[in-house]
């Protein structure tokens, strides 16, 4: 198979100019021109909804469906938030969107908006991502000057306001209801669905939540069209009738131990194996992979064992994973401790439940704590059911939490333990200790 | 009498056409004042009360929610720089580079030097794991600082 040529990271690889000139020299908002000439909103919706775009933030809900949940001929406003919260431990890809080619992200906010008429957009940034807020500001001004954004665009009677709203630090306002109330000034505690967003979302009106790199397919499904967007990636399994496919191209993060890091947009599908070796530059130091996070750290683990899973909508599931995730990738290698990696993934889910759900706030501490003991030499055997036991019933889908974070925190707590059972009995039994960094947390 | 500068009032109010209600405006107000002073003291919480129409226990829980703003117990120094911990930054000597810059400035995570320059902090994940390890000044990103780099790094903070 040729090498795929990238879409979204097309002027990114080449290094071309973020200002709106350039862009527009490059076919930019050429997709906006043709959406609001040639089709009615609900035209756009169609063919989003044809494509079969899955949203790209990590729970792959179908974009275009999403967009008709909000209720019809709805007198406004209706509002969209554009989740660019990504703080999904491993994952990067949406900053590089941004900080590198801003108008590509800003062209799918103002087609996605022109086609939920949505009349006020929120770009929810995390505060950790100074330059992506300081580009897209700019492209934003750029955009007011040039009639793309503001009153009458394009002189047509659609009118729309973007502004950035900085977050400030909680990996729960990556949850779209948590996006919300913090959009809304109040701590970001999710909220119970239904209602949902699209019937009553940021300030009780009717509310579009989609990611960053779900817009930017946006722009690049009204330019290349459907049949461009279907040719890429995995069409449904024919067994499956709920399967939605997995259509078009995506943006997969490789970090931790491979020689090279990044981020590469291939066709949806690829395998674990193939990003390490083809992409990531194998792994490091000749060394051999001991596993991986496919998706984010609420994914689960995988073992190298299945580093041939295919990274769809669909493959991680069947090898015990929760799903794709943010495809972001990251590989450890045979010398790493098991423990080590699952004490971090403990520790950033005790340190992030929002604290609103008593079986979250502690589920996720207990195992924290437990692998805390571990790590001290002081782990028993039957910790392992213990974490087990939290890991299953923690989460939207045992039904104890409103979230799905709890079911984040779960995932790889009991995939670790049992695909790696072996290795966790060794340690505990041999009174290993890992000698822990001791630093003193001052708050 | 307020206590915010009627600068930093402006600022806070320019905000305020952006969304449908007032409370929206909490979360940038915080931010505004914190970078402007160094911190968020009661006073200030009294004030952005006042002017968004809200009570202050609003105001506060809302701050207190989010670990990014300090009270008047512990300002920032002039600089606050995160080291990542996340997990593609611990596999790469991130831990390492946390517990070398916290000997080196002799303070811990949270603290600030004597001198008030450096406010030293760990980071979950700061979604620049493609140049792990890697560290956030204020809030930019920096790759691949590794504990060799650490020195140099300490230099042009204080320098700064």
């Amino acid at each position: 198979m040729a090498d795929f040529e990238p879409v979204l990271l097309r002027r990114i690889a080449r290094k071309a100019s973020p200002s709106l000139d350039a862009y527009r020299s490059d076919g930019g908002y050429r997709a906006l021109q043709k959406a609001m000439h040639e089709l009615t909103p609900a035209q756009v919706v169609d063919t989003v909804k044809t494509s079969g775009l899955r949203g790209r933030g990590g729970a792959g809900f179908p974009c275009g469906l999403k967009w008709t949940f909000l209720p019809k001929d709805h007198p406004g406003p209706i509002y969209m938030c554009i989740n660019a919260d990504e703080s999904e431990p491993c994952t990067f890809n949406n900053r590089i969107l941004m900080e590198e080619d801003p108008h590509q992200v800003l062209e799918g906010i103002i087609i996605s908006c022109y086609a939920t008429k949505a009349s006020t957009a929120y770009l929810y940034i995390r505060y950790e991502y100074g330059a992506s807020t300081r580009a897209l500001q700019k492209a934003i001004d750029e955009a007011y000057q040039a009639n793309l954004l503001g009153r009458n665009i394009l002189g047509k009677d659609f009118h729309l306001d973007v502004f950035i709203h900085r977050g400030a630090g909680a990996y729960i306002c990556g949850e779209e209801t948590g996006l919300i109330e913090s959009l809304e000034g109040k701590r970001a505690w999710p909220r119970i669905k239904p209602p949902f967003p699209a019937v009553e979302g940021a300030f009780r009106k009717p509310t579009v939540v989609n990611n960053i790199e779900t817009v930017a397919c946006v722009t690049h499904i009204m330019d290349r069209g459907v049949e461009w967007f279907k040719s890429i990636g995995v069409p449904p399994d024919p067994k499956n009738p709920r399967d939605a496919g997995s259509y078009g191209p995506k943006l997969y993060c490789i970090s931790g131990h491979v020689n090279k890091p990044g981020c590469v947009e291939l066709p949806l599908g690829v395998t674990v194996r193939e990003l390490v070796d083809k992409h990531g530059g194998g792994v490091w130091k000749g060394r051999k992979a001991k596993g991986c996070i496919p998706g984010g750290l609420s994914m689960g683990l995988m073992t190298e064992a299945e580093f041939d899973t295919p990274l769809d909508f669909n493959g991680p599931g069947k090898v015990g994973c929760l799903g794709l995730g943010t495809a972001a990738v990251t590989i450890f290698d045979e010398e790493t401790s098991i423990v080590d990696v699952l004490f971090n993934i403990c520790r950033f889910f005790a340190h992030e439940s929002c604290g609103q759900c008593t079986p979250c706030r502690e589920g996720t501490g207990w195992m924290f704590k437990i692998m805390d003991r571990f790590r001290r030499g002081q782990g028993r055997r039957e910790d392992l059911k213990i974490l087990e036991e939290v890991g299953d019933s923690i989460g939207i889908m045992p039904g104890t939490t409103i979230c799905g974070l709890a079911d984040g925190a779960g995932w790889p707590v009991k995939t670790a333990v049992r695909k790696f059972r072996a290795e966790f009995e060794r340690y505990i039994q041999s009174g290993s200790k890992t000698q822990s960094l001791q630093l003193v947390t001052a708050h | 009498m307020s206590f915010l500068s009627e600068e930093l009032r402006q600022q806070i109010l320019a905000y305020v056409p952006r969304y449908p209600s007032k409370q929206a405006v909490t979360l940038p107000a915080l931010h505004l004042v914190q970078d402007s002073l160094r911190c968020v003291p009661l006073e200030a919480i009294r004030d952005i009360a006042d002017l968004l129409e809200l009570s202050p226990a609003e105001v506060r829980d809302t701050m207190s929610f989010y670990g990014i703003f300090r009270d008047k117990e512990k300002p920032l120094g002039k600089t606050r720089l995160w080291v990542c911990r996340g997990l593609a930054c611990a596999l790469r000597e991130g831990e390492e580079v946390l517990a070398e810059v916290c000997r080196k400035l002799d303070v811990h995570p949270g603290e600030t030097t004597s001198d008030g320059r450096i406010t030293v902090e760990f980071a979950e994940c700061i979604g620049v794991c493609e140049g792990a390890p890697a560290v956030l000044i204020n809030d930019a990103g920096r790759a691949n600082v590794t504990q060799d780099k650490v020195d140099g790094l300490i230099e042009e903070l204080r320098a700064g």
